[in-house]
């Protein structure tokens, strides 16, 4: 029978399926940080359980670190207990754990993957929802909540109901100036922010495989943002030559097992989905988001959308709250909106090729004599120190420092606001990130997600800019 | 884990989409190591008008007086969207929830859920704009009848369906690990066919 990718992933990790119970699937590849699992080591440690296969699992430090200092203490009191509590934990479990300042530190979903950690045909979980990002590899790759990651300590393995299968396609090219960034939202204001939920997401199509790894990441990275339980994209060529030589990535004679084993990953042609979504590239415009939800998207030629423009009760109110919130009237041009931040990292848009998109917009103006707009307050964060070595080494840091951007320290930073790059009421931030969120990056803050490209524009002439007009 | 077999309570109707865990324990509060301590901070910025948690918001519903002791909290769809904490569902059970009725959930709540205890009831679309109708007009108590797949309330009998596994977990409050566990040796056979690359 003709199988989707996601059914073959599913059918070569499936311990056991009988009746009445949920299905037990094998978890190759475990990443955890801070925030999610000390409660599912102080289980472990209750019940007298060993941790199945700590060479399987990998920890790093980003969610609530410092952006400005590589102390644990600069991250503040709580944030340091934490921090702290994740060192005790990985050695007396025997977990690699790349700490403050280590050389392979870097948020949990840039770091995987430039590690070679992430691999095609595994199944990778994360206390952490954008664990879908590790699906650009062709790995099944999903959050779990800190019960699981207790589980999976435990047992290296997981209860998983089977999802239903969304194909999402992109047919032929995007036009000039449109990101992998754009490319997602465009894909959740078509869906909506649930339109995939209980559903896991192949995009396939010319655009789609036209795309490099890291912009892979940045379209995977965002399932999330509709529901889906994972997004997928088939392993090619582009995928085995990113991985080849990478620290963690198998080598020699079983990295051309490995690559033989991968090039079978991928639905077969007539294998059938519960949903298929179809997008022209060419009709798909830099994005903005105009309200408190991923789905809630525009075009950068449109203008502010008004309740009345939703037929639907729930969306007509979500949209009449949203602009309460987020202090805008419809009938807006959205290239009229101000902003006063804008946060350039995230494991949505941290990566060098990001950090290189945001850098080349900085030099277009720059050769205008154009800087940061003295009204905004701009920070980049890289999302690894290999990106932030990677970035240093290319001269992309000077770029922005030139320009009036705070070049800083990796972590996830102003995504979530755990630790102090957190806005202030009011503030509007163009921002990289994957949630817009009410007080997502501050209380009473308001966040419009963007491309890198687009954020550092916002960042030079103080509002939203269409590259391309 | 608590045994779950029925529960009789009063309704909270929280009369809102798209709830995400964010608003359901924003990040200032996701610091501790332990799994106590979440309750008081559930819905945080909507409780409190002010940052430190002093001053409470009349207009937000689990602050009126007549929800006080609500354990059922009534929702709108698309419920616990977001991300994966699962400090969302332990701050919704610390407070006194033992169960949540929406039209839908985010996958990773409704997960986290089962595993901590709380039911997660799924109605459709109309039944729920009963229920919620039927809090404007007054107190609205309802028994989540786990056994029979059953939402019992004065005029109303709703069934829902958690799935035959969760059910079981939920009524025999089991401990997943412990149960997962037992089969080890299947694991280890599993483990022993893994390709040398993986």
């Amino acid at each position: 029978m003709a199988t989707t990718l996601y059914e073959k992933l599913w059918q070569r990790h499936l311990i056991e399926e009988k009746p009445g119970e949920t299905p037990l699937l094998y978890v190759d590849r475990h990443l955890i940080h801070e925030v999610t699992s000390p409660q599912a080591f102080a289980n472990l440690r209750f019940h007298g359980r060993k941790l199945r296969h700590p060479e399987r699992t990998i920890a790093t430090m980003d969610h609530n670190i410092s952006t400005r200092s590589i102390e644990i203490n600069a991250a503040g009191e709580g944030a340091a207990n934490q921090l702290r509590t994740l060192e005790k934990n990985c050695k007396e479990f025997g977990i690699e754990l790349f700490g403050m300042g280590h050389k392979n530190q870097g948020i949990v979903h840039v770091m995987g993957p430039e590690l070679g950690l992430t691999l095609p045909g595994t199944i990778i979980v994360c206390g952490d929802s954008h664990t879908a990002t590790h699906g650009a590899f062709g790995a099944l790759a999903f959050g779990i909540g800190t019960s699981e990651v207790e589980h999976v300590f435990a047992t290296q393995t997981l209860r998983q109901t089977k999802a239903k299968t969304m194909k999402i396609e992109v047919k032929g090219q995007v036009g000039k100036g449109v990101s992998a960034k754009d490319i997602i939202l465009a894909i959740i204001g078509k869906t909506g922010s649930a339109g995939a939920t209980g559903y896991v997401v192949e995009y396939c199509g010319e655009a789609i495989q036209a795309l490099s790894m890291e912009e892979r990441m940045t379209v995977c990275n965002m399932s999330i943002e509709f529901g889906a339980k994972a997004g997928l994209i088939a392993p090619d060529q582009t995928t085995f030559d990113y991985i080849e030589g990478r620290d963690y990535a198998p080598k020699g004679e079983l990295w051309q097992q490995a690559v033989a084993d991968w090039q079978t990953l991928k639905s077969d042609d007539d294998a059938q989905f519960d949903t298929v979504i179809t997008l022209e590239a060419k009709d798909i415009k830099a994005q903005v988001t105009w309200g408190t939800t991923p789905g809630q998207v525009m075009a950068i030629d449109g203008t502010i959308p008004s309740p009345d423009d939703f037929s639907d009760p729930v969306e007509k109110d979500s949209c009449a709250k949203a602009l309460t919130y987020m202090g805008l009237t419809a009938g807006t041009k959205i290239t009229d909106v101000q902003v006063n931040n804008v946060f350039i990292g995230s494991c949505t848009n941290s990566r060098i090729e990001d950090l290189r998109a945001a850098a080349s917009t900085v030099e277009h103006f720059a050769r205008q004599g154009l800087k940061c707009s003295d009204k905004v307050t701009a920070i980049v964060v890289p999302g690894s120190y290999r990106v932030k070595e990677q970035a240093e080494q290319e001269g992309l840091d000077q770029i922005f420092i030139k320009a009036g951007f705070e070049w800083r320290l990796p972590g996830c930073s102003m995504c979530l606001g755990m630790n102090d790059d957190r806005l202030k009421p009011g503030d509007r931030c163009a921002s990289t990130s994957n949630r817009n969120f009410v007080g997502r990056q501050g209380r009473d803050s308001r966040t419009h997600l963007v491309s890198p490209e687009m954020a550092a524009a916002a960042a030079i002439t103080g509002h939203f800019v269409d590259l391309n007009a | 884990m608590d045994k779950f077999t029925t529960h009789t309570g009063l309704v909270a109707p929280l009369d809102a989409a798209n709830v995400d865990t964010d608003q359901i324990i924003p990040k200032q509060f996701l610091q501790k190591t332990e799994r106590v301590g979440f309750g008081q901070h559930l819905f945080h910025d909507w409780r409190y008008l002010d940052n430190e948690g002093k001053q409470e918001n009349p207009d937000f519903v689990l602050n009126q007086a007549q929800y006080q002791g609500a354990s059922i909290l009534l929702a709108r769809e698309n419920f616990g969207c977001g991300s994966s904490r699962e400090h969302a569902p332990w701050a919704i059970q610390e407070f006194g929830f033992k169960v949540v009725i929406a039209p839908s959930y985010a996958d990773i709540f409704y997960g986290n859920c089962i595993n901590i205890g709380i039911v997660p009831v799924k109605l459709t679309d109309q039944q729920i704009n009963t229920l919620f109708d039927k809090c404007q007009q007054g107190d609205v108590t309802l028994t989540i009848d786990l056994t029979n797949n059953k939402v019992i309330g004065d005029d109303i009998e709703y069934s829902f369906s958690l799935g035959e596994f969760h059910q079981y977990c939920l009524e025999q409050g089991i401990d997943s690990v412990g149960w997962t566990l037992k089969k080890l040796a299947k694991i280890e056979a599993f483990e022993a066919q893994l390709p040398a690359w993986q």
